[in-house]
């Protein structure tokens, strides 16, 4: 392939929006190129117009979006000009495409062969053993195990990280010139993340393909962009090479959004002198799934299994873990919205393990809990006002105060008091997991959990959050369990930290500590495989 | 594709949340199926409140020396007081010579009333049943399975036993054609609540503590409304059909009291000479549930357009 010619070229290109929308291009004046043999990144926040530049250069926009200037070449043919049927054509065997759910990417009434196939089919004149053949390889290039058995499997049957093997080989398949990623990891746990990064970064080398790689985590970034290029509001703010980018980036919102990733590195915390007191402690807490059988021997599912841990007052506990590690299971079991099936919860001196719904209401109120999404946790019918002073009125404060008590509450997560009489979707989603807090936060609880309370945020807007979270922490000196799968927020904001994996705590103690040297193999793999590790982001070079 | 269809709601979602939208109803009476239907069910109710007003006369006035008249023939008609009155029938008189005109106007009532209660009855049991079984796990694994048990019942088996119970008569009808629709409504609202118990603001408030009963009556019974309001819409316009057929059949309402099925079973022996009998009870019966049926179409479109889409 000739060198010379970029893969893929943007020049000028801009997408106009459907009146009405909030601003009037989904991409204004963007300008890019991808070299052959080059990983391109195009970072930015939600909203920021980087899925819609993917979608254009796969001629694949939604018929409200219309690219109203530029040109996109693709290997010097110009793509948007081009009739549907050349496009087609060029889909899958030219430029492929992977998606960022492999879950709902993938027909799951098609086995995953003849998913690949189909490309084979429709771009090529191969005979069926051929095709076969071709697909075993790329599946053995792709690196899953026993093709020969998989090649008949459905997608269900395989995990989210086979499956996106799946997504990469039918991308890969023809070998094509462009690769164009969507957020192909983020909903990846990050080992298989780490794996899938390497395969692409692999394949990419062997194939001489130009991959375009949309991502909103610099971790990722860091780890193969050759170029990086950043997005604000449908504009490309700053294009150059992953060093100066990273390193010496020169807009601000560059230099902003870097600095707001937290780093790995856990912060220097000021320990207290004496003991505090302790506020929650299970023992040998489980939970035990069984589904019912009549005529069969039930399965169990051992969600968590003996865990003991401690949350002292003013302190934060944080339980790190892969997707079904077991740590959001520990977390409602903790705030009673599912039974435990074993073990002791002592909340301040009571165990609330086996207390009956009537019982519990009294304790309930020491324990709150704000959830990951913050577009389903408030009802959309309600104001958010009355979310707010609900839990309050239910243990009988008078409306009046509750109005007073939310009016203050949000105050203290730093949004304007009078707009309570506003509905959630009048919030952004950074502002809404703020209203959450202020809920939580009603109540005066003595315990709040934050279930992956950040995980849904944009980067910048999560760094706000956290720094709220940890504010508040101190200034009502509450103890906080804090369940993440982000060991960069973890190394933040908490005290302590607990490693679970396949229901288990598998590491258990102080930040520095599991940060600094961890002692179990799962968390050293945990540790090894997070994107950008080994770079500090937000320390830039003068100049 | 997925990733399109993500795109699109994506910014749908932005744009809604920039620009204020009419609210639900505001949409649904701009619907043209919603206008068009809602225009004639109000003539049809018109017709039933005001029937006394419209020329018409006793509809259960017998008189065997006008029998099978054809529309628009002069017919005199003796008063009480010996007097002879002289009126157009417009619609003809049946085999016993009772004004087909004045039937069919005071049959909407009992149409109108079978609809509309029937609809009424059957989405508050269901709603008040759907909500407990959604939610209380036990409960729910044995109410279905008695919802299963009643859907089991052929409705008009069902309506044939009642009738020789309690005698003919409206309330046994209603009763006959809302034992059926309930478990339907159970379904439809077990559903809703099952999606939505896992929401986290349902899990929200349960850790702010609020009690059992307000859980269901704030957060989940207000998601339930919009597809119960479509379902009703249906209910009411399958009511109507079954009162006809039960009627028609002979195990409805008795003939004193006038409805489209019974005008129309009077008129089945003489069809063949005498079609009117059968055609305008038959025209009204069709205009209605046409009329209910487009609105309620209509209604699902503007209430949940993921819906329309998918039918």
């Amino acid at each position: 392939m000739n060198d010379s010619v970029p893969v893929l070229e943007v020049a000028g290109l801009s997408v106009e929006l459907p009146s009405g929308a909030d601003r009037k291009f989904a991409i204004e004046a963007m300008s890019f190129q991808v070299r052959p043999r080059e990983i391109v990144c195009l970072v930015g926040e939600s909203g920021s117009g980087k899925s819609v530049a993917a979608f254009t250069v796969m001629g694949l926009l939604p018929k409200a979006l219309r690219p109203v200037a530029g040109r996109i070449a693709l290997a010097g043919e110009d793509l948007l000009s081009a009739p549907p049927e050349r496009l087609r054509d060029l889909r899958g065997s030219r430029m492929g495409m992977i998606f960022q759910e492999p879950m709902t990417a993938l027909n799951p009434v098609m086995t995953c062969g003849a998913q690949i196939d189909e490309v084979l089919a429709v771009h090529t004149s191969l005979d069926p053993a051929a095709r076969r053949a071709r697909i075993l390889d790329i599946m053995n290039q792709v690196r899953l195990p026993e093709p020969e058995r998989l090649i008949d499997a459905y997608p269900h049957q395989l995990s989210g990280g086979q499956r996106q093997r799946i997504m990469i080989a039918m991308a890969l398949v023809l070998e094509p010139a462009l690769l164009i990623a969507d957020e192909p990891t983020t909903a990846l746990d990050v080992t298989t993340q780490a794996q899938i990064l390497e395969l692409i970064k692999d394949l990419q080398r062997d194939h001489a393909t130009g991959v375009l790689f949309i991502t909103h985590d610099f971790g990722v970034v860091a780890e193969i962009a050759h170029r990086v290029a950043v997005m604000q509001w449908g504009k490309l703010v700053e294009f150059g090479t992953t060093e100066d980018v990273l390193k010496r980036p020169r807009h601000p919102y560059t230099k902003m959004l870097i600095s707001s990733v937290p780093g790995i590195v856990p912060r220097h915390r000021p320990r207290p002198e004496t003991a505090r007191p302790t506020v929650l402690k299970t023992e040998a807490l489980g939970k035990t799934y069984a589904d019912a059988a009549w005529f069969r021997k039930s399965r169990t599912v051992k969600a968590a299994e003996s865990v003991s841990i401690e949350v002292r007052r003013g302190e934060t506990l944080g339980i790190v873990g892969e997707s079904g590690s077991g740590k959001s299971t520990v977390a409602r079991c903790v705030a009673r919205l599912i039974e435990p099936s074993a073990g002791r919860i002592w909340l301040a001196g009571d165990d609330i393990a086996g207390l009956s719904a009537g019982r519990l209401r009294p304790h309930r109120r020491k324990i709150q809990i704000v959830f990951q999404d913050p577009y389903r946790s408030l009802n959309p019918r309600r104001t958010v006002g009355e979310s707010i002073v609900e839990g309050p009125m239910n243990y009988g404060l008078g409306r009046a105060e509750a109005l007073a008590r939310a009016r203050s509450l949000m105050e203290t997560v730093r949004l304007d008091p009078g707009s309570l009489d506003r509905y959630p979707h009048q919030f952004s989603g950074g502002q809404r997991q703020r209203i959450c807090i202020a809920r939580a936060l009603a109540m005066e609880p003595e315990l709040l959990i934050a279930d992956e309370a950040v995980s849904a945020l944009d980067v910048s807007v999560q760094a706000q959050v956290l720094e709220l979270l940890d504010d508040i922490r101190q200034k009502l000196d509450l103890a906080m369990l804090f369940i993440t799968h982000d060991l960069r927020v973890a190394a933040q904001v908490c005290d302590y930290v607990a490693v679970m994996s396949q229901g288990q705590v598998v590491e258990y103690g102080t930040a520095p500590q599991v940060f600094g040297a961890p002692r179990h193999d799962y968390t050293k793999a945990l540790f090894a495989a997070a994107p950008g590790r080994n770079w500090e982001f937000g320390k830039f070079a003068a100049g | 594709m997925s990733a399109e269809a993500r795109i699109e709601v994506d910014f749908a979602a932005s744009a809604a949340a920039q620009v204020k939208r009419p609210s639900a109803i505001g949409r649904m009476l701009r619907h043209r199926s919603v206008i068009i239907g809602g225009v004639i069910l109000i003539v049809m109710l018109l017709i039933a409140l005001t029937a006394p007003l419209l020329g018409t006369m006793d509809p259960a006035r017998i008189d065997p020396t006008m029998r099978n008249k054809v529309p628009g023939t002069e017919v005199s008609l003796r008063q009480d007081d010996g007097s002879r009155l002289v009126r157009t029938a417009w619609l003809g008189t049946d085999s016993l010579g009772r004004d087909v005109y004045s039937r069919v106007l005071y049959g909407t009532r009992v149409s109108l009333i079978v609809g509309l209660s029937v609809a009424a009855i059957s989405v508050s049991i269901g709603l008040l049943i759907g909500l407990i079984a959604g939610y209380i796990r036990w409960v729910d694994a044995v109410v279905m399975r008695v919802m299963d048990g009643l859907m089991a019942i052929p409705g008009i088996l069902l309506a044939i036993a009642l009738v020789s119970l309690w005698g003919a008569g409206l309330g046994t009808v209603i009763i006959a054609i809302v034992v059926p629709e309930v478990p339907r409504v159970v379904r439809l609202v077990r559903s809703v609540v099952l999606t939505i118990r896992e929401e986290p603001y349902v899990e929200a408030a349960i850790s702010v503590g609020t009690p059992l009963p307000l859980i269901l009556v704030r957060h989940i019974m207000p998601n339930t409304v919009a597809p119960l309001i479509v379902q009703g819409t249906f209910i009411c316009a399958s009511a109507i059909l079954v009162e006809a057929i039960l009627s028609f059949l002979g195990i409805g309402i008795p003939t004193e009291i006038p409805t489209w099925g019974n005008i129309m079973a009077e008129g089945r022996t003489v069809f063949r000479v005498y079609p009117h009998n059968i055609l305008y009870p038959g025209i009204f019966l069709s205009l209605t549930v046409l009329a209910i049926n487009i609105m309620g179409d209509g209604m699902r479109d503007t209430l949940d357009p993921r819906m329309s889409k998918r039918v």
